[in-house]
């Protein structure tokens, strides 16, 4: 399953890595990682219809969690990805906006990532 | 006729002269000078009324002139008195004429003594007239000093006003100096409590960049301790000796160790980022059901690692009495919450100011700082208590303590706002009450009641 990770902090990318290690060396998981929304858009339009699941930051500079939402419902409506939104302000105007737009679920920061895994592998 | 003119005269100058302070002085001249007349008219029908008398006569009243003349004390009357002139010229001449040629005299009897009585007449005309002015003249002094004893009233009046009015200027000049520094005192409290707004601002927004960061604190030292297990899973598989095998696992078990020490103190970290968000955060203004006991107990620990960080040496008895029935209770949490904060701040820095005070005092003794909640959920309505055996309060403070601004703590250390915020919250937010009670020296204790309907 190809997972990409939208976060602006790069640290994510190792803390992801090894959180899932197993996952991946047992080839579970297959991460990709997007440092902005503008690089994972760049990234879907290289790779379609290869990411089966997006975890997504809402705050970012640039374009931001909800705005990358926005362009994947509208830029990919066939074999539409899941979209887990992940936020420090877990408050219920950003919550609910989110689910308004198509988020499949949402998480506050900080991640708990046993959480996480068994979502992950329930899909 | 010179009886009478003598007479009267003496009788008008003594009574002229009662009103001088001269008077004592010529009383007894007076005297004299009457037994003198009276003398004079006994003699004179005693001898059988002999012509000469008319000369002495004469002579007396122009020495009785001349005296008054010739005394500065009777110059008021001077001009009156001169009025007998005529009367004792004409008199004299008479005399003199009968005298010396009595033959002309005689011829001329009757013109004589009309003229004569027209000089007497005159002296009588002038002193009623001279008398009447006098009357005029003490009337006028009558109403003078009239007058000015009304002056005098007024003048005592005004004074009284005068100084009424200073008293009144002064006690104004002092209330408004008093309002000046009260002024004063609360635009110093304003700007504080403006730095302390901008304070809250600031540390939401420290905690927000606090919390990305401490997240990957938390979150690496958690897999750490997870890389750990598995390194020691991969190292049992090797074939390297026991020695070494159980060497580098104890190296492991320190990793471990240290990592889940590092995710323990990340997580404490954490929650006080937590509480100080919690903190800053607008009221949401909506009231929803909350667990009051945890609500107080989270907020007591709060206060009380509040004043540890500042004071490490403070320590104080936390005891909790919490009614475990109550369950949850639509409330304002973090209004409430900012409630409990004021109390158990103010009852921390109370116990902690009793302690200092005593220590400096040397009178310590077995002073045990102790703050105390209790909550009682009975007859649909919610009892709070938050007490203290701390400073207390005198009545002229407790008579303050909900007034905005108003602060018993040094300059920088309160605001003034949170018990009138408390106040508010409890009353306009939560219809409920909020009351103290204090006894000065020893203790305090609000008390806080809700309706849960």
């Amino acid at each position: 399953m190809k997972i990409l990770v939208v976060d602006d902090e790069e640290d994510v990318k190792s803390l992801f890595e090894q959180k899932f290690r197993r996952e991946i060396r047992g080839g579970q998981f297959e991460f990709s990682f997007a440092f902005s929304g503008e690089e994972a858009l760049e990234y879907m339009h290289n790779h379609p219809s290869e990411v089966v699941m997006i975890l997504s930051d809402i705050n970012m500079p640039g374009m931001s969690g909800i705005e990358l939402l926005k362009r994947i419902r509208t830029d990919h409506p066939s074999a539409p990805p899941q979209v887990m939104m992940i936020t420090a302000y877990g408050d219920a105007a950003n919550h609910d906006q989110a689910m308004q737009l198509g988020a499949d679920d949402f998480l506050t920061k900080p991640v708990n990532f046993n959480e996480l895994k068994e979502k992950l592998l329930l899909l | 006729m010179h009886f009478i003119v003598a007479f009267f005269l003496i009788q008008y100058v003594a009574s002229s002269m009662k009103h001088t302070d001269q008077a004592p002085k010529w009383d007894n001249f007076f005297k004299y000078a009457r037994y003198y007349v009276l003398a004079l008219i006994a003699i004179y029908y005693i001898a059988r009324q002999p012509d000469m008398f008319n000369w002495v006569w004469n002579l007396s009243l122009l020495g009785l002139l001349w005296f008054f003349h010739k005394e500065e004390d009777f110059k008021p009357i001077r001009s009156t008195a001169q009025s007998i002139v005529p009367f004792v010229g004409v008199s004299m001449l008479s005399d003199f004429l009968e005298l010396v040629f009595p033959k002309f005299h005689k011829s001329y009897d009757d013109i004589f003594g009309m003229v004569i009585l027209f000089a007497w007449i005159f002296c009588f005309v002038i002193w009623f007239y001279a008398r009447k002015q006098q009357k005029v003249l003490a009337q006028e002094r009558r109403d003078r000093l009239r007058d000015e004893e009304i002056a005098k009233e007024q003048k005592q009046s005004l004074e009284y006003l005068v100084a009424e009015r200073t008293h009144e200027l002064t006690q104004q000049k002092e209330e408004l100096q008093k309002a000046i520094e009260e002024l004063k005192a609360t635009q110093n409290q304003l700007i504080q409590s403006e730095k302390m707004a901008s304070l809250g601002e600031l540390t939401a927004g420290i905690a927000h960049e606090i919390q990305n960061p401490l997240n990957f604190v938390n979150n690496f030292s958690e897999v750490s301790v997870e890389l750990c297990q598995e390194l020691e899973e991969e190292v049992d598989k090797t074939a390297i000796d026991d020695n070494d095998k159980d060497y580098i696992k104890g190296i492991i078990a320190d990793l471990s160790q240290n990592q889940q020490k590092i995710t323990h103190h990340g997580k404490r970290a954490d929650s006080i980022v937590k509480g100080m968000l919690q903190h800053s955060r607008a009221s949401s203004g909506e009231k929803e059901p909350v667990d009051v006991n945890a609500l107080a107990d989270e907020y007591m620990r709060l206060a009380y690692h509040g004043l540890r960080a500042k004071d490490k040496e403070f320590n104080a008895a936390l005891t909790t009495d919490f009614d475990t029935t109550i369950g949850t209770v639509n409330v304002l949490p973090q209004d409430l919450g900012r409630v409990f904060l004021n109390l158990f701040t103010n009852a921390f820095y109370a116990v902690a100011e009793k302690k200092r005070k005593l220590t400096e005092a040397g009178q310590l003794g077995d002073y045990k700082p102790e703050v105390k909640i209790s909550t009682k959920k009975f007859d649909n309505k919610l009892y709070i208590r938050v007490s203290d055996n701390g400073t207390g309060m005198p009545e002229h403070v407790k008579a303050k303590i909900f007034q905005p601004f108003f602060t018993t703590k040094p300059t920088g250390q309160g605001t003034g706002l949170g018990l009138s915020m408390s106040y508010d919250i409890i009353t306009n937010g939560h219809g409920g009450v909020l009351e103290v009670d204090t006894v000065d020296g020893e203790k305090t204790e609000f008390r806080i009641t809700i309706p849960i309907a």
